[in-house]
């Protein structure tokens, strides 16, 4: 329960960082807030030679107001989204999403970039962070890039980072005050990661409505139907259950994607709980 | 080898520590903090937990190297605290404790959730202490036991009682 022996580098920037991800050869490891990585560690889980630690660099940690949208530092933890220590471009979405991640003591110290760059398919904001269409900025020694939030992550523990990229900041589109949306996880214990959760945003007047699956397993998936069919549905009615269902079944077909019968239920169940509550 | 300089119960001191070491066996081996138990070394049972930067944290799966300049209470240095000595009382009057093991960091993590100004409710506390595991007490009692210092904490003139304090509070809470 001791980690592996491995040297450690304070980044004094982003440049700095991304130099020693590429002199360590693909052993060399970034250490943000930790409350994933150290607990690899300490199980053996997570070979590393390297750990450059990106903790230190206030850039990280500071978050900036642009038109229509707030980039958010890569080392903004759970903790200061949750108390709405700065903006909330949802609406109130992110600090009760942050919330919910893991144990306070965890969320003090965990990070926003850490958990989408390390791309936990149970994970709460690469889930949320595609429900919201963010971007997602990072450096490499190709320079600054971006992408969209969706297709970020390739699959489980996978995303579009190259082992020396530097993942900077994470930019969330602003919602319209009167967008709706919702969100659901089923968790057999506070605190633990999610068997399926299901991230809804429904802001009619940017016309734009997404339903978001995650815990799949893999990349969290973009029900194209069901978003469709929220786009255009009524207030919720009795006949809206079966109307869902159907629509999330399609998306799953098109997927490809095999699931157990008792993963389905689950994925159905959340899908229909957060529709359900961004209708209501 | 890595320097480091922190503020452990308001003191300044300074290490030299191994990049692998972890904050927990740093404060247990190096500097006699035996308050910090480790349960499951890897952020699961919450006996590690300590106050950093006037926030709650796991000490088991922080790294001592990367604390260069952290402010660190460990329940050693909350003696005189007077939230804990609240949580200390009702603790034992709510029969809080059996073997003891999980009870420092039972107390640090109470002392964050009463000081916090959202109302207190069971259900609350209960969601609050999940990522501190009992294998005793069956929480019940714990669950008591910080809602009933909650509620001494907020009867009126309890504020100022407790404002009237060493520093530890200022310093050690957020």
């Amino acid at each position: 329960m001791k980690p592996a022996p491995f040297t450690y580098h304070r980044a004094r920037s982003a440049e700095d960082a991304v130099e020693r991800l590429a002199a360590g050869d693909g052993m060399a490891r970034l250490l943000a807030g930790g409350q994933s990585l150290v607990p690899m560690l300490n199980l053996r889980l997570a070979p590393a030679a390297d750990l450059v630690d990106i903790g230190a660099i206030e850039s990280f940690r500071r978050h900036e107001e642009l038109p229509g949208a707030l980039r958010i530092g890569a080392c903004v933890t759970h903790g200061t989204i949750q108390r709405g220590e700065i903006p909330d471009p949802a609406n109130g979405l992110m600090a009760r999403v942050a919330a919910g991640i893991a144990y306070q003591a965890v969320r003090n110290r965990g990070t926003i970039g850490g958990s989408m760059a390390l791309a936990d398919p149970s994970a709460d904001w690469v889930s949320l962070l595609v429900a919201l269409d963010a971007t997602v900025e990072w450096v490499g020694q190709q320079g600054a890039q971006q992408g969209p939030a969706a297709g970020f992550m390739l699959g489980a523990y996978t995303t579009r980072l190259d082992f020396s990229d530097v993942l900077t900041a994470l930019v969330i589109p602003r919602l319209s005050s009167n967008a709706r949306f919702g969100y659901y996880k089923i968790c057999r214990k506070t605190g633990e990661f999610a068997s399926s959760l299901a991230a809804v945003i429904n802001d009619r007047q940017r016309r734009y409505s997404r339903v978001v699956l995650g815990a799949t397993g893999g990349a969290p998936i973009i029900l194209g139907e069901t978003s469709l069919l929220l786009a255009t549905a009524p207030r919720w009615n009795q006949a809206m259950p079966d109307e869902i269902i159907a629509a999330f079944n399609q998306d799953i077909l098109h997927t490809g994607r095999d699931f157990s019968e008792v993963a389905l239920s689950q994925h159905r169940a959340s899908v229909v709980r957060a529709v359900k509550e961004s209708l209501i | 080898m890595v320097n480091i300089t922190l503020t452990l119960n308001g003191k300044k001191i300074q290490a030299e520590v191994e990049p692998r070491l972890s904050l927990a066996d740093f404060l247990r081996e190096q500097q006699r903090q035996h308050s910090v138990h480790l349960g499951c070394e890897h952020g699961v049972c919450g006996a590690c937990t300590i106050v950093m930067n006037g926030q709650i944290a796991r000490s088991c799966i922080a790294l001592a190297a990367a604390l260069d300049g952290a402010d660190i209470w460990t329940l050693e240095g909350l003696d005189a605290d007077p939230t804990i000595a609240v949580l200390r009382d009702t603790f034992h009057e709510q029969h809080g404790l059996q073997c003891g093991f999980c009870t420092p960091a039972m107390l640090i993590t109470a002392r964050e959730i009463v000081s916090s100004k959202a109302e207190l409710t069971e259900a609350g506390v209960r969601e609050a202490l999940a990522g501190n595991i009992c294998r005793c007490t069956g929480y019940a009692g714990i669950v008591r036991a910080v809602l009933s210092a909650g509620e001494r904490l907020r009867q009126p003139g309890a504020a100022a009682a407790a404002g009237a304090t060493t520093g530890t509070q200022s310093r050690g809470s957020h």
